[in-house]
């Protein structure tokens, strides 16, 4: 893997998986014609991002000013203390609610579903075939075709506008058994044999031998289970309404009703849910973005 | 956990007396046959509930007029979805709006979904130093919400204060473009930002399928003195058909699910010009109380969706021969 950090020397003519390229003469033109375009792509990329943290630390008049200022003058904490101080929208409680749900959420997930796909990898059973069958089957059903059952079926469990609702009915992760089913399989079984001649029961080869050799998979899992939670918008706008139950993407929607053309509000609430994510897409990067290609590619 | 391993532990430490051995045998044998099950139950208790459950409702839902507020809730057979079709019934013609609306976005995001990621994965399958820095940025934007992709955009693309048309004035172009309130532009503003929001996750799975090319076909193909783009067509291409079939058919799903970028950065503007299909159905079941109607046209929805791919598999398999 190159890292970011070595740009003096030119890579091994042999890197692996990559097309040799720019041995011949001109290479240095033609580097810098790569550079150039990674850059500029870089910079779609990134400049909205940029500008909506430059946007969060402007004043109020500072975001109105036409044509638009590159930096904001002065830098200000008006947007950021707007959104903390106001008891109409209580944006750290629903930080606090979007932190709780999605780390719930994940959690559910990685125990349900990593369970359900030891006894689909491991165990032979009645029913394991049209079982499977039946679970991989609803991976083809788009989910926002199911939603208005699925309020009924929340709001017949008097959940809706309690943070239940966004923790639990999305946990039942069709994909997450699939993908650590998958990983299962490829377990090697002589280490489960030997748990068993060593007198193990089933939850103990699971605990102690499956779990911890699967440490990257459930890894990959928590992630994305906790990014598309966090991220969720089109459930819980509609199953969530309380102030105080809100998590933060229907809680944007309630800021900008209330900030209307207040930029530097709206956009200190955007960096607000964007941060914990950016974090952890940094600190997990490699795993889901090997994650997401493995995923893709055998699902 | 610590008194499964006593037990164990327990069991393990005197021989029991046959006949109680022959009993035990029998119950470890029954434990062991419902062991799968109790593995299952936890997710089984969930996938019921919140993943069949909802499909069969969903089935009796579009066969009743299901008002929330009206006790009965009498059945109507086909009537629901006989409305979707019917052009005198006061469904129809928002119905099908929001399926052109949809179908509009579907048809001009994919190709650019399944293009533009292919040319940055050809980019960053190149070696060299930097690469998983630059993989990492062009990928970032995928994590972040709709949510706040929608606020972002729409202050981004707001005529008078965003900075898109301030930058297309800078290079001489209209400063004044209505990029969220008028067609086309309001295409042109809901299809580029999804591509520059989900082009980086198409490119990463790309990339995973240009690594399984073998080099040799490359170098083969250079000694036969191929051209750059000969080996593309003929080298590249070939190999990443799977990959291509997987990435179309999840981006013509996702895309015909739109429904954030909208409801946020155009707010279906101009009129309902860009109401989605799936804002249209929630609008309808839990906005005006019509589950039954609402229900029928989700299933009319995932119908269409499942012609959609199973063309989509058809196509690739023919084109295989």
């Amino acid at each position: 893997m190159t890292t970011p950090t070595r740009t003096t020397r030119a890579p091994a003519p042999t890197s692996a998986g990559a097309p040799a390229t720019g041995r011949a003469p001109g290479t240095a033109l033609r580097r810098t014609a790569l550079y150039a375009t990674l850059v500029a792509l870089a910079l779609v990329f990134l400049l909205p991002l940029v500008w909506m943290v430059i946007t969060s630390l402007k004043t109020y008049t500072g975001a109105q000013q036409i044509p638009p200022t590159w930096l904001p003058d002065p830098i200000s904490g008006y947007g950021y203390e707007q959104i903390l101080n106001n008891a109409a929208n209580p944006v750290l409680r629903w930080f606090a609610n979007s932190m709780l749900a999605a780390t719930a959420h994940a959690l559910l997930v990685l125990a349900t579903a990593s369970m359900a796909a030891y006894a689909l990898a491991r165990m032979r059973f009645r029913g394991r075939g049209v079982l499977f069958a039946l679970i991989v089957g609803t991976l083809f059903i788009p989910p926002t075709s199911l939603i208005i059952p699925n309020f009924l079926i929340v709001d017949e469990l008097n959940w809706i506008d309690t943070l239940s609702v966004v923790i639990v009915p999305g946990a039942a992760s069709a994909f997450g058994v699939f993908f650590l089913r998958q990983f299962f399989l490829s377990l090697p079984r002589e280490l489960e044999e030997a748990a068993v001649l060593d007198g193990a029961n089933q939850w103990q080869i699971f605990w102690k031998v499956v779990l911890p050799l699967s440490r990257p998979a459930l890894a990959t899992l928590a992630v994305l289970s906790f990014l598309t939670n966090w991220n969720d918008f089109l459930w819980p706008i509609f199953v969530l309404f309380s102030p105080e139950t809100l998590t933060l993407p229907p809680g944007l929607g309630l800021l900008q009703g209330s900030y209307v053309t207040d930029y530097p509000v709206i956009m200190a609430g955007a960096v607000l849910a964007s941060v914990p994510v950016l974090i952890l897409f940094v600190l997990a990067q490699r795993h889901i973005i090997q994650g997401v290609s493995r995923s893709g590619l055998k699902g | 956990m610590a008194d499964v391993i006593e037990a164990g532990a327990a069991r393990d430490g005197a021989p029991p007396p046959a006949a109680d051995a022959a009993r035990r045998g029998a119950l470890a044998r029954r434990a062991g046959r419902a062991t799968p099950y109790l593995f299952l139950a936890p997710y089984l208790l969930l996938f019921g509930v919140f993943g069949l459950l909802p499909i069969l409702l969903g089935l009796w839902l579009s066969v009743h007029q299901w008002d929330f507020q009206l006790p009965n809730r009498p059945f109507v057979g086909l009537d629901n979805y006989q409305e979707l079709f019917s052009s005198d019934s006061a469904v129809y013609g928002d119905w099908w709006q929001s399926v052109r609306a949809t179908a509009i976005f579907t048809v001009f995001a994919v190709p650019l979904l399944v293009v533009v990621p292919l040319g940055l994965a050809l980019l960053l399958n190149r070696s060299f130093p930097g690469r998983t820095f630059f993989r990492a940025i062009y990928f970032a934007p995928y994590v972040l919400g709709v949510a706040v992709i929608g606020l972002l955009w729409r202050f981004l693309l707001d005529a008078n204060l965003g900075l898109v048309n301030r930058l297309a004035g800078m290079v001489g172009l209209p400063a004044d473009t209505p990029w969220v309130t008028d067609v086309p532009w309001a295409w042109v503003s809901l299809v580029g930002v999804t591509v520059w929001w989900t082009s980086g996750f198409n490119a990463v799975i790309y990339l995973a399928g240009l690594q399984d090319i073998p080099q040799e076909l490359y170098e083969a193909a250079k000694v036969d003195g191929a051209s750059a783009w000969e080996r593309f067509r003929h080298v590249t291409l070939p190999g990443l058909r799977p990959v291509l079939l997987f990435v179309i058919t999840t981006t013509v799903l996702a895309s015909a699910n739109v429904f954030g970028q909208s409801f946020l950065i155009t707010q279906g503007a101009p009129g309902t010009e860009t109401r989605t299909v799936v804002w249209f159905i929630v609008e309808e079941g839990l906005r005006d109380n019509d589950a039954g109607r609402a229900a029928a046209m989700s299933i009319v929805f995932a119908l269409m969706l499942a012609v959609v791919s199973i063309a989509n598999f058809r196509l690739f398999r023919y084109r295989e021969d």
